[in-house]
């Protein structure tokens, strides 16, 4: 059997005394689409954010492609990895967030081949040829020097999915992609995740676009209140919950 | 409605603008103060304009110029490299640096500029020799604190190490104004801290520094002045030994301001075309989307309503 591509095993958070996460077990394979659903403020976001180590996790323990997360073992203990060994594993991670956070004094195309260039140290005219190719397929293949305030918001959220592949991630994850954006712009920015998800990627989405979830996703995760409630297939996750607390969720929003 | 107006045209009527009667009058209010400005600048003989001229190019002056320049560009250099330095050791987790450089900002800020510079220009009187070497242990090499101390080199330190004070402020408060959200951004592609400060947060940081940063240099061209207390010779100093001899100070003083003038020009000048690249992707025009906006019916011929 191949090592899934996440796994979190009774992950937990706390900011200050507030506890955000409890004992959420999450195993998404290679290839898998995860969508978690939940109410404002359940932690969705948050355990997005210790998949890529934005946050630390205070107890359990979280892989990404059979790494531990933020920390090396040495015998019986736990060494918090250097911010080297940090930024390479975020590297192979892509993100995106719900407020673009596009580089707002770089170009299309300069957000895209950022990371290539600083980071992975890839030429120039290659990187752009990339960045390109990549704008092209998110279907900005004419904004490329275009800069983020010239653009729409669901052109920049295309944009920054761009910046995001462009590192060759092996798994990506979407905090909330859409929710910035107006009702019109939505579809745009759902047809390149759904293109995505298509071509094989790993995706963990964080997301309150059911109509998404039950289309693309392989397996739904409802949260409220830093647990993890109940998953599984959409089909049976949306359409015949088991839980009350995800029953009174998905009467208010479907 | 206006009163005047009873009846309907039958052509569209043309616009006739409002008459601002107070611009008007202040206009003419500046330019009378200007010409009978220039008019007694031109006509009393007292200015000596024929002294200006004749020492507005002259060696000891030019060399004045050459001095305040070098020393500007110096003392800014010094302090806006160490500037960055301290902001970033304020804004850094670690509370021993970060207190550290408050301290620093507050100490030069907190003692008289003048003070500071003869401070480094009499510093021999309190350490006679400079020592490098293994902390507790071995000496390296040593120097005379006189050899080391010219007058430049005090006018160096003390002005770049006082201007560096200032600039931390202005740095962190451009650092401040980049959002965490940028930060985060930088971090989910792989690059480290120091990555993300030079490609990432100080970019954009640039923004909000570089006016009052052209605010410092000009005041740093004209703080030079101040080393002529400790008698290294700038633009002010090279004008009063001459006017200290031919008592025409007021011709001197007036080349020394034609050239600050001057300087401060081609200074604001740079300024403009810096802000222009830093605010790439900001500009206001630049925000005006020119993809799918349909062009605006074209203008009617404008109507008096009733």
């Amino acid at each position: 059997m191949t090592e899934p591509m996440l796994r979190a095993t009774s992950v937990g958070k706390s900011f200050g005394a507030v506890q955000v996460l409890r004992d959420v077990n999450l195993t998404v394979e290679s290839g898998e689409v995860a969508c978690l659903i939940g109410p404002s403020g359940s932690g969705k976001s948050t355990f997005l954010r210790c998949i890529n180590h934005l946050e630390k996790i205070d107890g359990g323990e979280m892989w990404v492609g059979g790494e531990r997360v933020g920390y090396r073992r040495v015998g019986n203990k736990l060494h918090e990895l250097r911010e080297r060994e940090v930024a390479r594993r975020r590297a192979s991670i892509g993100m995106v967030f719900q407020q673009f956070n596009l580089f707002p004094h770089r170009t299309a195309l300069e957000n895209v081949t950022e990371g290539p260039i600083i980071v992975q140290g890839v030429n120039r005219a290659e990187a752009a040829d990339r960045g390109r190719r990549l704008l092209e397929r998110v279907g900005l293949g004419t904004k490329v020097h275009n800069y983020p305030s010239q653009l729409s918001g669901g052109q920049q959220q295309r944009v920054a999915i761009a910046r995001a592949l462009a590192m060759n991630p092996s798994l990506m994850l979407f905090d909330e992609p859409t929710s910035a954006l107006d009702p019109e712009l939505v579809g745009e920015v759902l047809d390149v995740m759904r293109d995505l998800a298509k071509s094989g990627m790993t995706m963990v989405v964080v997301t309150h676009e059911m109509g998404f979830a039950r289309e693309v996703a392989d397996t739904v995760h409802f949260m409220s209140d830093g647990v993890l409630v109940e998953s599984g297939p959409p089909a049976r996750v949306l359409s015949r919950p088991e839980h009350a607390r995800t029953q009174s969720f998905l009467a208010k929003v479907l | 409605m206006s009163a005047g107006v009873t009846d309907a045209p039958a052509r569209p009527a043309t616009v006739v603008p409002t008459r601002h009667t107070g611009r008007t009058v202040a206009a003419v209010a500046v330019l009378l103060v200007v010409a009978w400005l220039l008019y007694s600048m031109a006509t009393n003989q007292r200015f000596e304009w024929g002294v200006v001229a004749e020492y507005l190019f002259a060696a000891p002056i030019l060399m004045g110029v050459l001095n305040t320049m070098i020393l500007t560009v110096l003392a800014m250099a010094i302090g806006i490299l160490l500037g960055i330095v301290i902001a970033v050791g304020r804004l850094s987790d670690n509370v021993i640096v970060s207190k550290a450089a408050w301290f620093y900002a507050w100490f030069f800020r907190g003692t008289p500029l003048l003070v500071q510079l003869l401070f480094w220009f009499f510093l021999s009187a309190l350490v006679p020799r400079i020592a490098m070497g293994v902390p507790f242990g071995p000496e390296l090499f040593s120097l005379n604190t006189n050899d080391l101390i010219t007058p430049f080199m005090a006018a160096m330190l003390g002005l770049g190490l006082n201007e560096a004070a200032y600039m931390s402020e202005i740095v962190r408060s451009g650092i401040s104004s980049v959002t965490p959200g940028q930060t985060e951004a930088a971090k989910s592609i792989g690059m480290t801290r120091l990555q993300t400060m030079r490609r990432v947060v100080l970019p954009q940081a640039m923004r909000i520094i570089i006016p009052p940063t052209g605010n410092e240099v000009i005041g740093m061209l004209k703080q030079t002045s101040l080393v002529l207390v400790i008698g290294y010779s700038e633009l002010l100093t090279s004008a009063s030994l001459i006017y200290a001899r031919t008592y025409q100070t007021i011709p001197l003083l007036i080349v020394a301001a034609i050239w600050y003038l001057f300087i401060t020009a081609i200074l604001s000048v740079a300024q403009y075309y810096l802000e222009k690249r830093y605010g790439r992707g900001f500009s206001p025009l630049s925000t005006i989307r020119t993809d799918n906006v349909e062009p605006l019916p074209a203008p009617e011929g404008k109507e008096v309503r009733q």
